[in-house]
């Protein structure tokens, strides 16, 4: 993959949430409103980019030359929960202004599919690159890119949220069905991207 | 809290229609949508979960005492990877079809709330054999809303059940598509508000997830 179709993929035809259904949960859970939107966006980019930049080479580096693969679920979500755990830490300690707009969304990291996938995905793509630095930036853009593509829906959809909640819908679809519609019809405009690729 | 009072096959039965975890829990969602084009793709998604869910229920319920609290979530996350990565295997040497159409979602099985939910919430308060028969009655019940929302996508998306033709002439391409997904499982879970009478407003999916005290959409904000 070139950079621009690695980039292109990532935020729009193959958008994490709306076409690789990945990280539903915060996507359903926390876009009631666009602050909290971007403020779990940014984490989840954040801990994205960092958990693959320690989980790519610990993989290629470290796994595959070993014929270890098998350990790569594992190993995986071991590092993103320590990690996650680190990350909170370390922030409450050094950056109290960033942990009080992030602090919140930083626990429910550990859980949310699109971290982990990315990380997997991040192997599978790009182990068999080049060279190990080529395809380590790549995995860095990509992470990055697919973080972008993450938030850009959580804050596209809490705009569309705002009006669905004002709406006087019948008990039955208010709530959860309500919302999946909604985010159905904000999938179909990001499937018109797919022409691109 | 160990409940003795309720009989072991309600253990059992619950997690199939009452508690359904996906359709009333509104649990797991990530793979409810992804891996449900295709009924025999669902199929497989729910059996390789309730696997899951049995051997980790079984284990952390044994291990419950011994697990220090202080670091319960991580030590419940690696025996849950231990069966992924047992089912991994299965599958690539049985099943290497299933293996290549689930991909990824093989290995998110892990963070599926479903089970970190159930461990958190039944497994480290009850007995193996309690355990065991939820992880049972939760798998099916999640295997059953997977199947159902893979059957009607497929059924209307491609005119097939399980790769049977049943209806060549037309057919709705989107439903197997992404936003297909969202659509069809926003119609199953209005039906069941509406079967259950439930009002949705309040209703959220991370009301039972093990990280709801520290989620700001629990606490409605």
């Amino acid at each position: 993959m070139t950079v621009f179709a690695i980039i292109l993929s990532a935020i729009l035809t193959d958008n994490f949430v709306l076409s690789k259904f990945m990280g539903c949960c915060p996507f359903l859970g926390v876009s009631q409103n666009i602050g909290s939107s971007i403020g779990m966006g940014t984490a989840v980019t954040f801990v994205m980019l960092c958990s693959t930049a320690i989980t790519y080479p610990i993989s290629v580096l470290l796994l595959i030359p070993r014929d270890l693969q098998y350990l790569q679920t594992m190993a995986f979500i071991l590092i993103i929960a320590l990690f996650v755990q680190i990350v909170e830490m370390a922030l409450k300690k050094l950056v109290p202004p960033l942990y009080k707009a992030l602090g919140v969304y930083l626990p429910l990291i550990t859980t949310n599919c699109a971290v982990l996938g990315v990380t997997i995905l991040n192997v599978d793509q790009f182990a068999n690159s080049v060279s190990f630095a080529v395809g380590y930036g790549k995995a860095l853009l990509y992470a990055g890119c697919a973080g972008l593509g993450f938030t850009l829906a959580l804050i596209l959809f809490a705009g569309v949220r705002s009006r669905v909640a004002e709406a006087d819908l019948p008990k039955m679809v208010q709530g959860i069905p309500s919302t999946l519609v909604a985010a159905s019809i904000v999938s179909l405009s990001f499937l018109a991207f797919s022409g691109m690729s | 809290m160990p409940n003795k009072s309720v009989p072991l096959y309600k253990e059992l039965t619950k997690g199939i229609l009452k508690e359904n975890p996906t359709l009333v829990g509104l649990l797991g969602m990530c793979p409810t949508l992804a891996v449900t084009q295709e009924a025999s793709n669902a199929l497989g998604m729910g059996l390789a979960t309730t696997f899951v869910l049995i051997g980790s229920n079984i284990v952390i319920s044994a291990l419950r005492n011994v697990i220090p609290k202080s670091v319960k979530l991580p030590a419940y996350i690696v025996i849950i990877a231990g069966f992924v990565t047992l089912i991994e295997f299965l599958l690539h040497g049985f099943l290497p079809d299933l293996y290549s159409a689930l991909g990824t979602f093989l290995s998110l099985i892990t963070v599926n709330c479903i089970i970190l939910g159930r461990a958190e919430m039944f497994a480290c308060k009850n007995g193996i054999v309690r355990s065991a028969l939820d992880g049972v009655g939760m798998g099916l019940g999640f295997t059953l809303a997977l199947l159902l929302v893979g059957s009607v996508r497929e059924i209307l998306g491609a005119g097939t059940w399980f790769g049977i033709q049943l209806n060549g002439s037309y057919s709705l391409s989107i439903l197997t598509m992404a936003p297909g997904g969202f659509l069809i499982l926003g119609c199953i879970i209005a039906l069941v508000n509406r079967i259950t009478k439930r009002e949705g407003k309040d209703l959220n999916g991370c009301a039972g997830c093990p990280a709801a005290k520290s989620c700001p959409n629990a606490k409605g904000a």
